[in-house]
C-alpha cells in the first residue's frame, strides 16, 4: 500500500516512516511542506495520504487544505489528518463531501501504533476514523439537548461512541469483549432509536452517526 | 539695579517682538502659499512630492516658533506631530494630511501672518516710536518738518512748541511701554500656543489613560505567566519527571521481570498522552493554534462548536487583524460565552463578528436570564481591561430576566 507522508518535524516524520514500513506500507513520499505535499499527492497517486494540519511555509492549515484540495480533484482519496489538536470545525470540513475515507485524529494516537496502523488501513479502505476527542465533544454537545440521544442505555452510548470513530462492529465487539451478534443487536437499536436508516454498509452507517451528531439543532 | 534689569527686558521684549515680526510675516505668507500650491497639485501627482518637504519646512518654522517661545518668555507649546512613516512620497504625504496637527500648523500660519505680525511687532512700536517722538522734541524736527511740518502721530510738528506737544504723547507710550512691552511679546507666544498647541486637556486625558491600560496589560501579563509557570511545573514537567523515573526503572527491570517491566512503559506512556493532554489545554489558553491557523472568525465558529448550548455565528471579516487584538477580542468571546453558559443559563447563543468603518464589532446575545454586571471581580471587568489596552470598548445590556446583550468594539485595520 503506497503511503503519501507530509508533516514538517524531522523526529516525527521520521519515526512516521519507519513506524509504516515497519507495517508493511511503501512510502511513495516523505515531505515536509504544503506545495511539495500538492506535488507529491498529484505525481504519486497514492493508495493513503497521511498529513499534519500545519505545514511550512504558512504554518497555518496549508495541510488541511491541500488534502481539501487533493479531494476535489480527486474524490474519495482517503486521506488521513494529523493534529496537536482537534476542532470540531475541521471534523466537519473533512467530512463535508460525504464520501468517506477521510481520518482526523491526534498526533498522540500514534503512540498506540497497532490502533494508528489500523486507522490508516481503515481509511485507506474507504472509511472512516474519527479522533475519540471530536466524538467526545460532539456527545457532549449533544448530551442533555437531544431526547432520542437520552433515550441510549449507557451500554448503546458507548457502541455509539465507538461506531462514530468509525470502528467496524468486529472491532467493537473486541474492544468490548462481546460477541458481534450482541454488537449488531445494539447497533439496531440504537439507529431505531435514533431513527436512522438502517444499512449493512459499515461505512454508510459510520457517516450517518456522524451526520446526526453533527447536525444542527 | 531694579530699574535697569527692567529696562533692559524692555529693550529685549522689542528687539525679539521685531526679529519675531520680521521672521512671522514673510514666513508665514510664503509658506501658507506653498502649503497651499503644494496641496492643491496633490491630484496631478506632482504635490505628492512637494508636500512633504514644504510640510516639513513649516513644521521647522513652527519649532523654531517653539523653542524661542521657550526660550524668551517661559511659554512651552509641546510639538505633537505624528511620527512619518517610511515608503513613497504618496504614503508619506496620507500620512502628514491625516495628522491633526498638519491642519493645525496651517491654521497658524494664516493667524500668524495677521494677529501674530501685529501683536509681535506692538512692543518693537511702543519702544522705537516714543523714542522718535523725544528725538523729534529734543530737535530733530528740525531735519524733518523742512518741507512744511512732519506729523508724529495726531501732532502736527511745525516748530519747538509743537515739538514738544509731540514729546508729550512720546512719554506716555514709553511709560506704557516700560510697564506693557514684555507682556505684549509673552501675549503673542500665548496666542501661538492656542493655535498652535494641542488641545492640553485631550492629552492629559489621553496620557491618563493610556497610563492605566498599560499598568492593567502588564499586570494581566505577568498574572499569565505566573499561571502558565505554574501549570507547566504542576502539570506537564512533573509528568516527565515521573516517565523519566518510569523508563529508569523499566532499564532495570527488562531482563529480571519482563512482565513488570512491560506494565511500567505502558504507564510511562500513559503519562506521556497525560503531559500531551495538559500542554495542549495550556497552549489552548495561551493562543488557540486554531486562531493561529484560522483566524478570529473560524476560531470563534470553533468555540461555538464547543459550546453545549445552540450558537449561531455570522463573520463578516474581510481579512485579518492583527495577531494581538484577534487574541484579546478571541478571550473577550470566550468570556462572554461562559457567562452566557454557566450563569445565565441560556438556550441558544448568537454571535455576531463584523468589521467595518476602522472598527471590530462583536455582539453576542443570549436568551438566558441576564442580570450580567460588569462590576469589580466579575469576569467581565476583566474583559474590559483586556480590551482597553487596544482602545477597545464594552457595552452590556442585561436587565434582570434577559434576554443579554454584549457589544464590543476595537478600532482595528483588517489585512
Amino acid at each position: 500500500m503506497r503511503v503519501v507522508l507530509a508533516e514538517d518535524l524531522f523526529l516525527l516524520r521520521d519515526g512516521l516512516v519507519r513506524l509504516l514500513e515497519a507495517y508493511g506500507f511503501e512510502i511513495a513520499a516523505a515531505v515536509e511542506s504544503g506545495p511539495e505535499l500538492a506535488r507529491a499527492l498529484a505525481e504519486c497517486e497514492p493508495d493513503v495520504a497521511v498529513v499534519d494540519v500545519r505545514l511550512p511555509p504558512t504554518h497555518t492549515d496549508e495541510g488541511l487544505q491541500c488534502a481539501l484540495r487533493a479531494r476535489e480533484a480527486r474524490p474519495g482519496l482517503p486521506v488521513l489528518v494529523l493534529s496537536q489538536h482537534v476542532e470540531q470545525l475541521y471534523a466537519r470540513e473533512l467530512l463535508a463531501d460525504g464520501s468517506g475515507g477521510v481520518g482526523y485524529l491526534l498526533k498522540d494516537r500514534v503512540f498506540d501504533a497497532e490502533q494508528f496502523v489500523d486507522a490508516v488501513r481503515r481509511v485507506a479502505a474507504g472509511g472512516t476514523a474519527m479522533d475519540p476527542q471530536v466524538i467526545q465533544q460532539l456527545l457532549a454537545r449533544r448530551n442533555g439537548q437531544d431526547r432520542p440521544l437520552g433515550r441510549l442505555t449507557p451500554r448503546e452510548l458507548e457502541v455509539l461512541e465507538l461506531m462514530a470513530q468509525g470502528r467496524s462492529n468486529a472491532a467493537i465487539a473486541g474492544q468490548l469483549v462481546v460477541t458481534e451478534r450482541a454488537i449488531a443487536k445494539h447497533t439496531s437499536n440504537i439507529f431505531a432509536k435514533l431513527g436512522l436508516e438502517v444499512s449493512d454498509d459499515d461505512n454508510r452507517r459510520v457517516l450517518a452517526v456522524l451526520a446526526y451528531l453533527d447536525q444542527d439543532r | 539695579m531694579e530699574t535697569s534689569s527692567r529696562v533692559r527686558g524692555v529693550a529685549l521684549a522689542a528687539g525679539r517682538g521685531l526679529v519675531v515680526a520680521l521672521v512671522s510675516l514673510p514666513g508665514a505668507v510664503l509658506g501658507f502659499t506653498l502649503a497651499l500650491v503644494s496641496m492643491s497639485l496633490i491630484p496631478i501627482g506632482i504635490g505628492a512630492y512637494t508636500t512633504p518637504p514644504v510640510l516639513r519646512a513649516v513644521r521647522a518654522f513652527a519649532d523654531w516658533r517653539r523653542v524661542v517661545a521657550a526660550e524668551w518668555c517661559g511659554v512651552r507649546i509641546p510639538p505633537a506631530y505624528r511620527p512619518v512613516p517610511e515608503g513613497n512620497a504618496w504614503t508619506r504625504t496620507y500620512a502628514l494630511l491625516r495628522d491633526p496637527a498638519t491642519w493645525r500648523d496651517l491654521r497658524w500660519l494664516q493667524v500668524d501672518m495677521t494677529a501674530g505680525f501685529v501683536t509681535a511687532l506692538l512692543p518693537a512700536v511702543l519702544v522705537f516710536y516714543p523714542l522718535e517722538g523725544l528725538a523729534v522734541a529734543g530737535g530733530l524736527w528740525r531735519l524733518l518738518s523742512e518741507d512744511g511740518g512732519y506729523w508724529y502721530g495726531f501732532v502736527h510738528v511745525t516748530d519747538q512748541v509743537s515739538a514738544l506737544g509731540a514729546g508729550a504723547p512720546a512719554a506716555v507710550l514709553l511709560v506704557l511701554a516700560y510697564r506693557y512691552a514684555p507682556s505684549l511679546l509673552s501675549a503673542h507666544f500665548r496666542l501661538t500656543k492656542a493655535v498652535l498647541g494641542a488641545n492640553q486637556g485631550e492629552l492629559a486625558e489621553r496620557v491618563r489613560v493610556l497610563t492605566e491600560t498599560r499598568r492593567d496589560a502588564v499586570d494581566t501579563s505577568a498574572a499569565e505567566l505566573r499561571r502558565i509557570e505554574r501549570d507547566l511545573h504542576d502539570g506537564a514537567q512533573a509528568r516527565l519527571v515521573a516517565m523519566g523515573m518510569d523508563l529508569g526503572t523499566v532499564e532495570m527491570l527488562m531482563d529480571k521481570d519482563p512482565a513488570k517491566a512491560k506494565q511500567l512503559l505502558a504507564q510511562a506512556r500513559q503519562s506521556s498522552v497525560e503531559a500531551l493532554g495538559e500542554l495542549r489545554e495550556l497552549v489552548r489558553g495561551i493562543h488557540p493554534p486554531v486562531l493561529a491557523e484560522r483566524g478570529l472568525g473560524d476560531a470563534v465558529r470553533a468555540l461555538a462548536l464547543r459550546l453545549p448550548v445552540a450558537t449561531e455565528v455570522t463573520v463578516e471579516l474581510a481579512g485579518r487583524a492583527d495577531a494581538p487584538v484577534e487574541s484579546a477580542a478571541y478571550f473577550a468571546v470566550s468570556e462572554v460565552l461562559t457567562n452566557a453558559v454557566k450563569h445565565a443559563d441560556a438556550r441558544r447563543i448568537w454571535i455576531d463578528l463584523h468589521h467595518g468603518e476602522g472598527r471590530l464589532r462583536i455582539t453576542v446575545n443570549d436568551d438566558g436570564r441576564g442580570g450580567a454586571v460588569v462590576g469589580a471581580g466579575s469576569g467581565l471587568a476583566g474583559v474590559e481591561r483586556r480590551l482597553a489596552t487596544f482602545d477597545g470598548v464594552l457595552a452590556v445590556s442585561s436587565p434582570e430576566g434577559g434576554p443579554t446583550m454584549v457589544t464590543m468594539e476595537i478600532p482595528c485595520a483588517l489585512s
